[in-house]
């Protein structure tokens, strides 16, 4: 019973942790532009792919990671100059469909440079699962959940500590009075794009050993962490965090007590329940629209 | 007799701020009734309070007796009560025609059946619905814009085709939110005389205007908001010689 | 000023047709007959979601999910329990407008991207159901689909007939049959648009507030305009299933629903005309494409991502845009 249940739960927390990450680049890239990057999920798949087909080729798997990140980052600058910058006018769908069109650009490259196969990680410490009360826990969800733990830190320092970080939190909050006061927004708005991009690589690099990689993993991913984010409540960190937890224990719960079928309706279900209840999410701002 | 619109002991908090607080009043039917006072006193609140847009913390409106302090927008609407706002609020989406003829929405029977097979009963409707319109633009002043698009049409003129809109409604009170705002003197002139108009066939004005001449010229009474609370209630010579308004407005 | 706002709508009506008629000149074979057949019917379809999104602005990112319930209702109630195809593809409808209304009213009252998520939520679920419920939809393996029939005359694109003496091949057909529907389709479409319920369907988009205050429901009017556009997709998805002759999940996935928005958005958001454009261009798109092989997605969502950045608008407002500015230039020349 409790092995059952401890066994969910740490599949739960440690796809929820990966969601996690994702549902915060969404979070950044919402609050600096009022964009939702439906390419997020690229970023992840990138991280993966890279990293795998660069160890394939005999590079150190420390530095293959290294330069799938640094990938990854110029991909997101690359996304946010010349797919999102040029087209500021356009309506909110309009930036939907671009960022679609960003994606599936994106995925067939990679599909044109690592085909459309599955592709495997090696784990990045032992492979003996580590045993607690009868449940087995894969050796990389510790990874997981560290990295994702220390990210979480890191950017809570990054928002809070420099100067760089109260720029971006200063332009999501009011564009023109950021760059009132000097903030160049056109630059936060690029580094907002490259920090997503810097969090969905990691996510995606750290859970590649656990879910296997390939070209089109980024669209389910991407999904995923907009689901969280919403669960959230766009804007908000801690929601992302908390959204991106409960949608990845909900989900292994769901797989395991009711139907891995349904596994992911019970999730939409989920996110249907949290909007009926509270628009905005969990923790999204309240507004009050003025006339 | 009730007062058309009476509003007892209203109170809107902002999180702990108050931006309406323990405000009454009562507005005859007939009048043109003004609400004035310095920016922030709370006078587009009051005016949101009224029309449903908010619900007050405390506090109830009655239109016509009925307690409708719960009531959306829509169903104020049903009950004869339309407004304009401060911050226009035009369909640019649509040409300016129809955005006046959106003001006869109720007056509409048509079903969805007529509407997709567009019965004659439906183009009855709706070529009553554009010819009052077009007299209600000629009416209120921008007749030389029936066939634009509200996009193309100037400031001042949106400003009237907001008042078109909402008299196209039929309503038995108006709430104009600051009509003369950026408006010039021959323009606020022309306002002015409108204002008369409506109120002459009988349609109850509700007002909120920072411009004193026009106000002072046009109400019947006054209401004076300072920081959300009743400073003053009365005619204009009242509110003229009211101590606290002069020290208010002339000492502040 | 009245008579030509109405001749206007009937204008974009007559050229319609007039395109339909003429397409055959260019068609040779049943192939090309089935694309353009598939693209009238996918037309009809984002017809009904222009009405929601670029008339209501309302998003949905799941609208494959009822073009999906209308195909596997159709397929179901006529293969496995042997209906005639009209009236289930009437009682898909029904059913179908039911579900958009009880799922409308409360997730209507979102805005913005969290409508987006819930309507992308709504369709993930009913694809999810389609996907697992073997029993009846065969599952990921899909259903056949038997032709389409009224009063045991079937229509198949594999058949032949004579009518009026002209011999026509099932293909030829199906394509009539797909021109008029579409036709009828843009119609209902023009005249809900252009009546007093069409201006608070707009007035809804243009400021809500404004609305309301001249007493349009906005609430009861959203959910009218969801459960019309739900049951334009699931009566067109009715005829996708009889006209492939074979349905899987896939007519209600995530990515069908991103075809449908990016269909109405890619030719023009709020312009009938203009999102026809948008389903004829991703349909044939990816035909054209088929030449670069596997640069096929790279050069489509190029191509997308392009189109989207330079005519935000959409294609045929754009192309109006230029065209009347052309001729305005023209005529300032002359003058």
């Amino acid at each position: 019973m409790l092995a059952e249940f401890l066994q969910y739960l740490f599949t739960g927390i440690t796809i929820g942790a990966t969601y996690a990450l994702i549902a915060l680049g969404f979070t950044l890239i919402y609050n600096a532009s009022h964009v939702i990057n439906f390419a997020q999920g690229e970023f992840l798949m990138i991280g993966g792919m890279a990293t795998v087909s660069l160890t394939a080729m005999g590079v150190p798997m420390v530095l293959a990671i290294v330069l799938a990140i640094i990938l990854a980052g110029i991909l997101g600058i690359a996304l946010q100059r010349f797919a999102i910058a040029p087209a500021k006018q356009a309506d909110v769908v309009t930036l939907i469909i671009i960022t679609i069109g960003a994606s599936i650009f994106i995925r067939g490259i990679a599909q044109v440079v690592w085909g459309k196969e599955y592709h495997v990680m090696q784990n990045f410490s032992s492979d003996e699962p580590i045993r607690v009360f009868g449940a087995v826990l894969n050796s990389q969800s510790l990874w997981v959940l560290g990295v994702g733990a220390v990210v979480v830190v890191a950017l809570v320092l990054f928002f809070t500590k420099t100067l760089t970080g109260k720029a971006i939190l200063a332009t999501s909050m009011n564009k023109e009075a950021a760059r009132l006061v000097g903030v160049r927004t056109q630059m936060v708005l690029m580094l907002a794009f490259l920090v997503s991009a810097l969090l969905g690589s990691v996510a995606g690099i750290v859970v590649a050993p656990i879910t296997f990689t390939s070209y089109d993993i980024g669209i389910i991913l991407g999904l995923k962490g907009f689901v969280a984010a919403a669960i959230g409540g766009l804007g908000s960190g801690v929601g992302a965090v908390v959204g991106g937890l409960a949608l990845g224990i909900v989900e292994a719960m769901a797989a395991g007590y009711i139907s891995s079928d349904y596994k992911d309706a019970v999730a939409f279900s989920m996110i249907l329940l949290v909007l009926f209840f509270m628009p905005r999410g969990l923790f999204g701002p309240k507004v009050v629209e003025r006339v | 007799m009730t007062a058309l619109v009476e509003v007892k002991g209203l109170d809107k908090a902002f999180g702990g701020v108050h931006a309406v607080e323990g405000v009454s009043f009562a507005v005859e039917a007939g009048q043109v009734y003004s609400v004035i006072g310095p920016n922030g006193a709370g006078k587009t609140t009051l005016f949101n309070l009224i029309t449903g847009l908010y619900v007050p913390t405390k506090g109830e409106v009655r239109l016509n007796g009925e307690n409708t302090t719960k009531l959306e927008p829509n169903q104020l609407a049903e009950r004869g009560m339309c407004r304009t706002f401060q911050q226009m609020q035009i369909c640019m989406n649509m040409t300016a025609i129809e955005n006046v003829m959106l003001g006869r929405h109720l007056q509409f029977k048509s079903s969805l059946f007529t509407t997709l097979f567009r019965l004659p009963a439906l183009l009855r409707d709706e070529k009553t619905a554009y010819k009052r319109a077009a007299d209600l633009m000629e009416y209120v002043g921008c007749g030389e814009y029936v066939g634009a698009e509200a996009s193309a049409m100037s400031y001042g003129a949106l400003k009237r085709l907001e008042i078109a809109r909402a008299l196209a409604a039929e309503p038995k009170v108006i709430l104009l939110d600051e009509p003369a705002a950026g408006l010039n003197a021959t323009e606020t002139a022309a306002l002015e005389d409108l204002i008369r108009k409506i109120a002459d066939q009988g349609i109850t004005v509700m007002l909120v205007e920072h411009d004193m001449k026009l106000v002072m010229g046009i109400s019947d009474r006054l209401l004076v908001l300072n920081y959300g609370r009743v400073l003053a209630e009365g005619t204009p010579e009242e509110i003229r010689q009211n101590p606290d308004v002069i020290a208010a407005y002339l000492g502040g | 000023m009245l008579n030509r706002f109405m001749q206007s709508r009937l204008r974009g009506l007559v050229f319609l047709a007039l395109i339909l008629v003429i397409i055959p000149a260019f068609l040779s074979n049943s192939f090309q007959y089935g694309m353009v057949t598939q693209i009238a019917i996918l037309a009809a379809t984002v017809v009904g979601l222009n009405l929601l999104v670029g008339f209501a602005g309302q998003i949905s990112l799941g609208h494959a999910g009822f073009f999906g319930l209308g195909a596997y209702f159709t397929g179901i109630a006529t293969g496995t329990y042997g209906w005639p195809s009209v009236p289930a593809l009437l009682v898909g409808a029904i059913m179908v407008g039911i579900i958009a209304w009880v799922v409308g009213r409360p997730i209507l009252r979102l805005k913005g991207h969290y409508l987006s998520m819930a309507t992308l939520a709504v369709g993930f679920i009913i694809a999810i159901i389609l996907n697992n419920e073997r029993a009846l939809t065969g599952g990921p393996d899909g259903m056949p689909v038997p032709a389409f029939e009224v009063f045991g005359w079937e229509l198949s694109s594999f058949a032949r007939y004579s009518l009026f003496g002209l011999e026509i091949e099932g293909f030829e057909a199906w394509y009539i049959f797909a021109s008029v529907i579409l036709l009828v389709a843009v119609w209902f479409a023009l005249n809900l648009i252009e009546s007093p319920i069409g201006r608070a369907l707009r007035s809804v988009h243009g400021s809500e507030v404004a609305a309301s205050v001249v007493g349009v429901n906005t609430a009861k009017y959203k959910s009218l305009v969801f459960v019309i556009s739900a049951i334009y997709a699931s009566l067109m998805g009715s005829l996708y299933a009889h006209f492939l002759g074979f349905i899987t999940p896939a007519v209600a996935s995530f990515e069908f629903s991103i075809l449908f928005i990016t269909m109405v958005v890619l030719g023009g958001m709020g312009s009938t005309f203009g999102v026809i454009l948008g389903a004829a261009v991703l349909t044939l798109l990816p035909q054209v494409l088929a030449d670069f092989q596997e640069l096929e997605t790279v050069m489509f969502g190029l191509i997308l991502m392009l189109t989207m950045i330079f005519m935000p608008k959409g294609l045929l407002p754009t192309l109006t845009a230029i065209v009347s500015k052309r001729m305005r230039k023209k005529a300032g020349g002359e003058a």
